[in-house]
């Protein structure tokens, strides 16, 4: 949606509307100058350093191995986030439950996942099949099974990696989410409650979206963290990510700098495609909040489902409108 | 203006409607007690309120007014004694040896269903527009589908004057508008009974009048209302019944003459604070 930037009242009758230049900004304008010098400096110092081997680094950019690592790194990261994400909300509604069965619960995993370092929880998703060989479906303390598997077709080391990566981040977002929960004015689910809404309902439709403009910005951040944090998966071992691949390449051409700009040029790109992705959510979920009422200091937000056709329309109803509230 | 004559000119009509309904009450509270931990808030409340009438609850603050209305639409547990809802009682059902059993969260949807509520404090969904607040309870509790519920949140933010406000979001109004869209999100799921717990107390002076009005305009429509206000312009004017609580306890009722007719001296003691 592009920024539809208007003068207050535009097609209103105002006889005397003022129009000035706006402040003289000659500091900032001196700064910004000093800045762009400055960071020309620091570029031009990059590229033209020879030990930084740029030739290199463009030869490896998009090789192979490498365009591999990104694609699995980018998998990692987005499995183990959705997963996270998902367990995350069961385990902060399980948190605020008048179960206390369901609390408790909840209350050990994020004391247990939080608490353990993740690079220890995945060096035991990596044991796992070795720890426990087969896993089945049947009762408890009987020899009664339903169903049972190898464990090691079922966790494989990209399937460890992805599991150990959700459970262990599932328990900080369970914290995040919980205290945007908590941020929603309890009047709201009053409110719903009054209309006969049913719980499960009141949160996915009331709460949650509420709560979503507060999770979103801690969660963009780890997501991020979490793009960097798939590195760690070479503990499962689980060798085909990015940083592995990249560090592989290093140490067999006797390279490192010049690998270690490809990583970051790739996990560079990725975070600026992830912290737009952000912004979008952060405006969706913002709705309703960057509002401020008709006729109060500031501009008026364009408004909702408006075209670009038809503002003076609208403005000239606004202002009809606020008339008969009055009256009213 | 013309919306004034137009209320003028309904009003008789409201009246004999109000004075014709005979029979079982709208909403009859036994013995009602409540208690939050130690703090025993209401001590015993009777009350009935039959339908198509208006009863206007004054009472000091802390007097369990809210709790009472909070009651009856189970926002909160009775402690104690019944409350009927059309004869039904609410919140619990009587087994055939005579115990109570409560209710489950769908039963207690359904009875709330009957029952509309509006909140000092507006309580509008601000991620939804006037429009989708209105039609949210329509279509995801009634299953009723989207554009007929467009239409019937469009009727009924027109009927409380909101006509031209359907896209915007509660944080673009003004605080009058705001309580609108709420009373027309409750009218939109067609309740019997109105509950308001001090509809305008959160609102500028200059706005009080618009709510008031849209609340006249329903009395005289014949809606059933609990009204908690310290309005006493309103209660004289449109109350069929007032109510006054003090400490957890009915201290005054009876027709609007009471206000300016008090027996009690505690009722006296409160009018005189607030007129
Ligand atoms: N959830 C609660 N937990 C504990 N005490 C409560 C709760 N809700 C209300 N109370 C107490 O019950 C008493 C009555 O409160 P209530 O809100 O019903 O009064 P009110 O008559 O509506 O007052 P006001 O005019 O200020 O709104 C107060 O002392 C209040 O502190
Ligand atoms: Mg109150």
């Amino acid at each position: 949606m592009p920024h539809h930037v208007e003068p207050d009242g535009e097609g209103l009758p105002i006889p005397n509307r003022i129009s000035a230049k706006p402040v003289r900004r000659t500091g900032s304008i001196v700064a910004a100058v000093v800045v762009a010098i400055l960071a020309a400096m620091l570029v031009k110092g990059l590229v033209t350093n020879p030990r930084f081997e740029w030739n290199i680094v463009w030869k490896y950019l998009f090789n192979e191995r490498v365009l591999e690592g990104v694609g699995y790194t980018l998998l990692l990261t987005v499995i183990s986030m959705v997963v996270a994400i998902v367990l995350a909300v069961i385990l902060a509604i399980m948190r605020k439950s008048v179960n206390p069965v369901l609390r408790g619960v909840s209350w050990f995993y994020i004391w247990f996942f939080r608490g353990t370092p993740v690079y220890t929880q995945l060096v035991f998703w990596g044991l796992f099949a070795v720890l426990i060989p087969r896993l089945s479906i049947g009762i408890p303390l009987t020899s009664v099974e339903f169903w049972s598997v190898d464990s090691q077709t079922v966790i494989t080391a990209f399937n460890a990696a992805w599991i150990g990566l959700a459970l262990n981040e599932a328990a900080y977002l369970a914290e995040i989410v919980r205290a945007g929960l908590e941020a929603v004015d309890p009047g709201q689910a009053e409110a719903a409650q009054a209309l006969g809404m049913k719980r499960s309902m009141i949160m996915r439709r009331v709460i949650l979206p509420q709560a979503m403009r507060i999770i979103i910005p801690p969660t963009g951040n780890e997501t991020i963290g979490m793009l960097k944090t798939t590195s760690l998966v070479l503990a499962v071992p689980f060798t085909l990510e990015l940083q592995y691949a990249t560090n592989a390449i290093a140490n067999r051409i006797y390279k490192p700098i010049p690998l270690l700009i490809v990583a970051s040029i790739w996990y560079l790109l990725i975070t600026s495609i992830l912290m737009v992705i952000q912004s979008m959510l952060e405006k969706h979920f913002g709705k309703g909040f960057e509002a401020r009422p008709v006729g109060t200091k500031g501009k008026q937000p364009p408004l909702p489902g408006k075209t670009e056709g038809e503002p003076k329309d609208d403005v000239d109803k606004t202002n009809e409108a606020a008339f008969l509230g009055y009256n009213a | 203006m013309s919306d004034e004559n137009k209320d003028l000119a309904s009003q008789d009509t409201a009246a004999e409607r109000r004075a014709a309904q005979p029979g079982r009450p709208a909403v009859e509270a036994k013995r009602v007690h409540k208690a939050f931990g130690d703090l025993h808030v209401l001590k015993g409340i009777d009350m009935k309120v039959m339908p198509g009438t208006v009863t206007v609850i004054l009472g000091p603050s802390g007097s369990g007014k809210s709790t009472f209305l909070r009651l009856i639409n189970q926002l909160e547990t009775l402690t104690g004694g019944e409350i009927d809802v059309n004869g039904e009682m609410i919140g619990y059902k009587r087994l055939a040896d005579g115990t109570l059993q409560t209710l489950n969260d769908k039963e207690v949807a359904a009875q709330r269903a009957k029952l509309g509520m509006v909140f000092q404090k507006f309580n509008l969904f601000p991620h939804m527009t006037a429009l989708e607040n209105v039609m949210e309870a329509p279509v995801h509790v009634k299953r009723m589908p989207k554009a007929q519920a467009r239409e019937l949140a469009a009727k009924e933010l027109t009927r409380v004057g909101l006509g031209d406000r359907l896209d915007y979001y509660p944080s673009q109004l003004s605080g009058g508008q705001q309580q609108r869209v709420a009373i027309a999100r409750a009218l939109a799921m067609k309740p019997e009974i109105m509950l308001f717990d001090e509809p305008t107390s959160a609102l500028d002076p200059e706005l009080v009048g618009e709510v008031l009005g849209v609340m006249r305009q329903l009395a005289d429509e014949g809606m059933t209302m609990i009204v908690v206000t310290h309005e006493i312009g309103f209660a004289k004017e449109v109350a069929d019944q007032v109510v006054f609580m003090d400490g957890g306890v009915v201290v005054e009722s009876g027709g609007p003459g009471i206000i300016d007719d008090p027996k009690e001296p505690r009722f006296k003691d409160f009018l005189q604070h607030v007129l």
